[in-house]
């Protein structure tokens, strides 16, 4: 349980939020080329890091607009909070 | 040898204030080299360990466990049994450790507390009537036992539920498998560490691995807070932790780590001598031995490794509840937890070999793995050390995630993972 500051509507309780799982996952260019193992990788296999891991957030019961967040898993720290398109920090490895 | 328990042994050792009972299991320093390492100390992990000096002959074993035994989801489930699944593949699984369960009091010589108590599916709306109904035709044509029961059958069954039309979560039925029940599950990693230990199991605790070493495509050891230990045979059975390890050897796995919640109130009287599980609304209860009710809430909906979990989970657990069992709203509760469950994208587990020979992984049991702690170590065993899968975990492959070949049991499972 924790807060996320929205980027559109700031700080809320988490609980307002819904989690869309690992960010920056590029959906196929060409999905008729892809081979079983790149389908498998794109749709199913998971970073699920314990640490500092990328994601997307949705502010579900609010603007309903979607965004992006760093967070530790390990704690539930959120450490920066950017826009869909805008580039990931590079501070964080 | 180590003694056997039974009512000679409590009565000899009685005479003695209880001061003499042999430790259960060794507290051994790893050695350098062994024939196959377990990583985690979990039920699962130890299970696997004894059916793999049991029934394969393997000797020289080591189980790994970071904390101590049975400190992760082990200790922390709601130790609820069943096998009523929907799929085949899964009905083979599960029924396959439920039967192993039936026995395992007499197997370890160690008292799991196993009570086939039955276990309770209720229908709050039509779809979930039909879906039930239809779970319960596939688990009889399995061989499995389950019943339909209407509303009525199901307030004689237990009379504590509110069966009012007029409710949030009314009940319109539910199914009834009387095999499953519930067992004791810190007795369950303590039998199984035992019967481990006296077979020669090296059970080495508070030694967390820091890494895999390989060569080329098989695995040549681990790194380890107490040193590089050699081996070429590695069982993963990490739950909520298996990418971390996975990640170790380059490996990536479909799974997303999760924490979910239970909570117990204060001891009572006998109020309720089932297990109700109201899987639409996340919420599941039954009473321990010590008189507790036993509460399981759902996940949380993001990744996160804490072990606690939010508290508007268990808020919408507990709202159901009350709503289900009026008599409950007076109740205090004493303690709440999380532990970090593993989800695979089918809910379904992978007990599987992997690209990297010599690496076997057992994870993604999700938030139902106490059940099939005794099958799950029986086939992981089987499939350490042969090389090759048992028939009963063949589909429960790695591989499923690139045919396609998946074991769908979200919903079907008689739970909304």
């Amino acid at each position: 349980m924790f807060l996320i500051n929205c980027p559109f509507c700031g700080e809320r309780d988490q609980s307002e939020f819904s989690s869309g799982g690992e960010a920056h996952i590029v959906r196929p260019k060409q999905p008729t080329e892809l081979s079983d193992d790149e389908w498998a990788e794109y749709l199913f296999m998971r970073k699920n890091i314990k640490g500092i891991q990328f994601e997307r957030w949705n502010h579900v019961h609010g603007c309903r607009k979607w965004f992006n967040v760093v967070r530790d898993t390990s704690n539930d720290k959120i450490l920066s909070v950017y826009k869909m398109g805008e580039k990931p920090p590079v501070n964080y490895k | 040898m180590k003694n056997k328990y039974s009512v000679f042994s409590l009565i000899k050792n009685a005479m003695s204030q209880h001061e003499n009972w042999q430790q259960a299991w060794g507290n051994p320093e790893p050695k350098k080299e062994y024939d196959a390492i377990i990583v985690g100390g979990g039920g699962h992990g130890l299970a696997t360990a004894y059916y793999l000096a049991k029934k394969h002959n393997l000797k020289n074993i080591a189980v790994l466990e970071k904390g101590w035994i049975g400190g992760g989801n082990t200790g922390r489930n709601t130790t609820i049994i069943r096998s009523n699944y929907l799929w085949d593949a899964s009905a083979g699984l599960y029924d396959h450790a439920l039967k192993l369960w039936e026995n395992l009091s007499q197997e370890l010589n160690y008292n799991v507390m196993f009570s086939q108590r039955g276990v309770m599916n209720l229908a709050h709306n039509l779809q979930d009537v039909r879906d039930l109904k239809r779970r319960t035709h596939a688990n009889r044509l399995n061989g499995i036992d389950a019943v339909w029961l209407n509303t009525e059958e199901v307030k004689k069954f237990c009379p504590i539920i509110n069966t009012s039309p007029d409710i949030r979560y009314p009940v319109l039925g539910g199914t009834l498998q009387r095999r499953a029940g519930t067992a004791r599950h810190d007795a369950v990693a303590w039998g199984y560490a035992r019967g481990a230990s006296e077979m020669g199991v090296d059970i080495i605790q508070n030694c967390e691995v820091k890494g895999i070493k390989r060569n080329g495509d098989r695995v040549e050891g681990l790194e380890t807070t107490k040193g590089f230990i050699k081996t070429n045979k590695i069982g993963v059975v990490a739950a909520g932790h298996s990418s971390v390890i996975a990640n170790m050897a380059g490996l990536k796995l479909p799974l997303e780590s999760k924490p979910l919640q239970a909570l117990v109130s204060e001891p009572v009287k006998p109020i309720i001598d089932t297990v109700v599980m109201s899987n639409a609304v996340h919420a599941y209860v039954s009473q321990s031995d010590k008189g507790e009710l036993v509460i399981g809430a759902g996940t949380d909906s993001y990744v996160s490794y804490t072990q606690r979990g939010s508290h508007n989970i268990v808020e919408e657990t507990l709202k159901a509840i009350l709503e289900l069992y009026p008599i409950f709203s007076r109740m205090k509760m004493l303690r709440q937890w999380g532990g970090i469950v593993d989800i695979c994208p089918d809910a379904s587990p992978i007990i599987s070999k992997t690209n990297i020979k010599g690496l076997y992984f057992n994870c993604g049991w999700g938030t139902g793995g106490f059940k099939a702690t005794p099958g799950s170590g029986d086939l992981f065993a089987h499939t350490i050390a042969n090389d090759e899968p048992h028939k009963l975990n063949a589909a429960f492959n790695l591989n499923r995630f690139v045919s396609g070949d998946l074991v769908d049991e979200h919903g079907a499972a008689a739970v909304a993972h």
